[in-house]
């Protein structure tokens, strides 16, 4: 194992940067301009088992060192990503790839995480119980640990793959939620979804996004991000990757301290193409400045 | 292929009180097609914001720009320095289509794509400028430097034809058209030209390289990304809300 390299329920990832679900798509437009083999693995686009058309547009919105989007899961369906996507990513990337689910009901979830379960490319399912954008179904599944706990266990006896489960932010109390999803069989958490916000025109007097709320992810949330990762990877025993607003070696390395064992990269994305590349390749430079040999030793080291 | 680099701003004038022609030096090679566009990274904004190339010429490429918010105020004060651009985004305009005689077609600031265009294309195009008021008009004689045939209308009737772009169309029969500015333009354009043509749309975008698919548009063909499958449409392709 190398100095980067860290485990993720089992399966060896070269080094813990993954991009995350929704600011990456299924990894394209990133490979016309690296080599992204250099990634852990990354979560591919958040699929349903419908198509989805999402939110109207506008769905984007700026903020204060960071971003609210309401796509609201645009994806074309469970269907099409494995005829379609899965074959064109493999020709991209030869890592095991996070499989991205989110749904309207329990069945809907068992459906779309079982089929994606049986392919060959997906090395783990993360379970999104915490979109902000769609109504009747994904967050509302996150913000109540029966609900939470009722979900997981159905798709744990579904799937066969490592299962982490994706947590929002917008709770009174995330370590109970993640308590409640490690009870019900899964494998690892991921935190935080983004955080329910809202922009207002001052020249319309209404509000910038068509959904009038939006997921608000950026470097504006890392250090409520950060909290909640050490909150919860003190409370529960299974992996925790920790996502919210990392942008630099330095942020990944904060995260793991924190508890993270694997560090997602989002926004950053979206602002710099390589911005997951750049982390890389500053990793060992900045490991070396803090002492640090190999960062799976540094795994909740902030912990006392 | 997109590319990220540094620019050197190298001039950055006033063309109107609330319009600027940036020029930018730098690798330009990214940039291929016209209609395609680039993305800055403007001080004190998180996002990108996405412009139009106006031309492309040896180790330098132009942007013109109306200043519209904080990003676009800060970067009209700039005078020297260097911009983070994303440059070669989106699927430009078919030039291959232009045929014999190809109009183009700007509302505003849609001029902007179709001044490096009507530089690509293989014959000089007729050209269409609509603008509000006779002083707004821009790049009237750029246009003709080229060799291309200028009509200008104005909704104001104080200069050129009195009206808009579509009852200034009337009569011509070009091959094929190219058009962009205001979206009910756009839309108007489209249900009156004469012959095929294409229509380059803006939008509010989160990443501009179809990462984020916060520019999502309803076409004939499903939702498409404005930044990555446009911003260049076929003629009937998109779907109008009302």
């Amino acid at each position: 194992m190398g100095r980067l390299s860290v485990k993720l329920c089992g399966i060896e990832l070269d080094n813990p940067v993954i991009p995350a679900s929704g600011t990456f798509g299924y990894g394209h437009e990133f490979a016309e301009i690296y080599d992204i083999n250099c990634l852990g693995t990354f979560s591919f686009k958040g699929t349903t088992r419908d198509p989805r058309a999402g939110n109207p547009t506008p769905r984007i919105a700026e903020a204060a060192s960071g971003l609210l989007n309401a796509v609201g899961l645009q994806n074309p369906g469970v269907d099409a990503v494995i005829a379609n996507e899965l074959p064109r990513l493999r020709a991209v990337f030869r890592k095991p790839v996070i499989a991205n689910v989110s749904g309207f009901s329990t069945e809907d979830y068992v459906y779309t995480c079982r089929r994606l379960d049986a392919c060959e490319e997906v090395g783990w399912i993360e379970l999104n119980i915490s979109c902000p954008n769609v109504h009747g179904g994904g967050m509302s599944f996150g913000t109540d640990p029966a609900c939470a706990a009722a979900v997981v266990s159905a798709v744990r006896k579904a799937v066969t793959k490592p299962l982490i489960v994706k947590l929002t932010p917008n709770v009174t109390d995330i370590v109970s939620i993640a308590k409640a999803v490690e009870d019900a069989g899964a494998d690892a958490v991921s935190l935080i979804n983004t955080v329910l916000a809202m922009r207002i025109d001052l020249n319309t007097r209404r509000p910038v996004l068509t959904n009038t709320t939006g997921g608000l992810s950026g470097p504006a949330v890392f250090p409520l991000a950060l909290r909640m990762v050490y909150q919860v990877s003190a409370a529960v025993k299974i992996p925790v990757v920790g996502l919210g607003g990392v942008s630099s070696a330095e942020d990944v390395i904060e995260m793991m301290l924190a508890g993270a064992t694997a560090v997602q990269v989002g926004a950053a994305n979206l602002v710099r193409p390589t911005a997951c590349r750049d982390i890389i390749e500053a990793l060992p430079g900045v490991m070396d400045r803090y002492g640090i040999e190999n960062l799976r030793d540094i795994i909740g080291g902030a912990h006392g | 292929m997109m590319r990220e680099g540094l620019f050197q701003i190298a001039a950055n004038t006033a063309l109107r009180p609330d319009v600027f022609r940036l020029r930018l030096t730098g690798d330009v090679s990214a940039c291929q097609t016209p209609g395609q566009f680039a993305a800055l990274k403007l001080e004190g904004q998180f996002l990108r914001r996405p412009f139009s190339v106006c031309d492309v010429d040896g180790e330098s490429l132009t942007l013109v720009y109306q200043v519209k918010g904080r990003g676009t105020q800060a970067l009209s004060q700039m005078r020297g320095g260097t911009l983070d651009v994303l440059t070669g985004l989106g699927k430009g305009f078919a030039v291959d289509k232009a045929g014999a005689s190809p109009l183009l077609i700007a509302g505003g600031l849609g001029f902007t794509p179709l001044y490096w265009l009507a530089k690509t294309l293989p014959v000089r195009p007729t050209v269409l400028l609509g603008f509000g008021r006779g002083e707004d008009i821009l790049y009237e004689n750029e246009f003709r430097a080229l060799g291309c045939e200028v009509l200008v209308c104005t909704e104001d009737g104080s200069r050129g034809f009195p009206g808009r772009v579509t009852e200034a169309m009337a009569g011509l029969t070009p091959s094929f058209f190219y058009a962009c500015g205001p979206e009910g333009m756009l839309k108007a354009v489209e249900r009156t030209a004469p012959c095929d043509g294409q229509l380059s749309l803006e939008a509010r975008m989160g990443c501009g390289f179809g990462a984020c698919m916060g520019c999502g548009r309803e076409t004939v063909n499903g939702v498409r990304r404005v930044c990555r499958d446009g911003p260049v449409f076929q003629k009937g392709e998109i779907v109008w809300g009302d």
